[in-house]
């Protein structure tokens, strides 16, 4: 079971979170012309590391704040969280 | 090689059994092969067997990082079908199904494949429309697919919740009577015996630890073993894909998540077939040993773990026991888990890459073991041929940028949102 530590509500159970995904990929720009390679990039294209991974979980069952964890996917030690706004240390 | 029949069985017991050859050699790497497959499991042996045995390429090694068959070929639930609606999946693995059943003949080794069929449960009338429309489609496709209402659900599993005021009435389902099981130890090794007798070296221990790449072509591999030259490597690595595309510099339309399954204790005979229900996050069916083999979604966060988390057992559990409520009186015997390379459309890659001679065999999601014989026949063509054969064309690396998703059942890495 992970610990996770909600940036709003403090420490609480996995149970009470959704996983988001990989939590570095950005969105092309807007009002731009977007080429396939790019879109196929964002939408599909993700590296899913053995090791450190930036996520993004939402706290569907608390706050509903979404926001980013650091995690690693070995052995599913969770080493920070942060705000979407602020930057991971 | 030594064949295996009641006839060895009746020599060797003279012997005490101590004198039967080894089912495969421990070779050390050679300095160079024609083909290299990364990756000792169901995939890359029957890769490694096909190149042998339709394409006369013997000068093949295979490189495993641990022991043949101890990632997802020994961890997987052991279900055979090719229940599919989309024509490339239902081709692809309905060719499958006939290499299944005269598998155990082929290589000599009692896979025992056991077609005792597989039922998906419908629980609304939308639900029974989709079903048949899947089943009309498979029909189309030369696959055999039965429609059942709910009396007849209920003389196979009789067993069930068939009470009218669950969650989850059921209503029907659709039935492939030709899908089954298979032990999937004996697939593994009766692929890796058959090829090391063709020629194939089998290399175990030996870990990738980079490739050797200039001029967008494959020259070689580098291994805790060794470097090893060779012009051709194919990629059979399932859920370590994207660990060895970072050391090719490729970003890939995959994830790698964890899926779990679990045993129960042995008991009596009580459900024949396989039984899917999808509502519930679950499905189940008996081993030849009694026990009760279950499985359900992915934990839902990448991992590499390769074990699970309890709060997804009790899930999948929960759903079972609505299903079928006797299963809260069985204790668990095991749980175990192992790590799937999801695609982002639910469907396998298996395709050329940009580098050239590197092949690329991966995204098998939930449905790995199933496809082995069809991945490694096609797979090896691909190889061999250095083009697609139009049984894997629809398996495309770039069908993501194009356009061309397999989005057979919405399936994928988004557990969140299917």
């Amino acid at each position: 079971m992970l610990y996770i530590k909600c940036p709003y509500c403090g420490h609480r159970s996995q149970k009470e979170f959704a996983y988001g995904g990989d939590g570095t990929i950005k969105r092309p720009e807007l009002n731009q012309e977007i080429s396939d390679a790019k879109w196929n990039e964002f939408v599909y294209l993700r590296k899913s590391p053995r090791g450190k991974h930036i996520e993004l979980w939402h706290h569907i069952a608390g706050c509903r704040q979404w926001f980013k964890v650091q995690r690693d996917t070995v052995t599913h030690e969770i080493f920070q969280t942060s705000k979407t706004n602020e930057e991971l240390k | 090689m030594q064949k295996y029949s009641i006839f060895s069985l009746i020599k060797n017991a003279f012997s005490n059994h101590e004198k039967w050859d080894l089912a495969w050699k421990d070779p050390s790497p050679k300095k160079e092969y024609d083909v290299v497959i990364i990756g000792g499991g169901g995939h890359g042996l029957a890769t490694a067997y096909y190149l042998a045995k339709e394409h006369k390429i013997t000068n093949v090694a295979i490189i495993e990082k641990g022991w043949i068959g101890g990632g997802n070929i020994g961890r997987n639930t052991t279900i055979i079908r090719s229940n599919f609606m989309y024509d490339d999946n239902a081709r692809f693995n309905e060719f499958g199904m006939n290499l299944w059943r005269n598998m155990s003949q082929e290589l000599n080794f009692n896979v025992m494949f056991s077609p005792r069929g597989i039922i998906n449960l419908a629980h609304s009338d939308a639900q029974m429309n989709a079903y048949a429309r899947r089943g009309n489609s498979m029909r189309l496709n030369g696959i055999d697919a039965v429609l059942l209402n709910r009396e007849e659900i209920k003389k196979i599993i009789p067993m069930a919740d068939f009470s009218e005021n669950v969650r989850y009435p059921i209503f029907g389902g659709l039935a492939q009577p030709s899908a089954g099981t298979a032990r999937h130890d004996a697939v593994a090794w009766g692929y890796a015996r058959q090829a090391d007798s063709m020629g194939v070296d089998i290399i175990q221990n030996c870990e990738v630890t980079g490739f050797d790449v200039s001029g967008g072509k494959i020259h070689g591999v580098r291994t805790s073993r060794g470097d090893i030259k060779t012009k051709k490597i194919g990629l059979c690595v399932a859920g370590s894909t994207n660990v060895l595309a970072d050391k090719l510099n490729m970003t890939l339309p995959i994830e790698t998540h964890l899926l779990q399954a679990c045993v129960s204790e042995p008991v009596k005979p009580v459900l024949d077939g396989v039984v899917t229900f999808g509502a519930g996050h679950f499905y189940i069916s008996q081993s030849d040993k009694g026990e009760m083999v279950m499985g359900g979604d992915l934990d839902g966060y990448n991992s590499y773990a390769q074990k699970g988390n309890l709060p997804t057992i009790q899930h999948v559990l929960t759903g079972g026991i609505a299903l079928f409520p006797f299963l809260s009186r069985l204790k668990m015997l095991r749980t175990w888990g192992g790590i799937m390379d999801m695609s982002m459309d639910g469907s396998p890659i298996i395709d050329k890459t940009h580098i050239d001679g590197l092949y690329l065999n991966c995204g098998w999601c939930y449905g790995g073991f199933k496809s082995v014989p069809s991945s490694g026949w096609t797979f090896a063509h691909t190889i061999a041929q250095d083009r697609v054969h139009e049984l894997n064309e629809g398996f495309s690396l770039n069908r993501f940028s194009t356009g061309y998703l397999l989005d057979e059942k919405g399936l994928g890495t988004k557990t969140w949102i299917s």
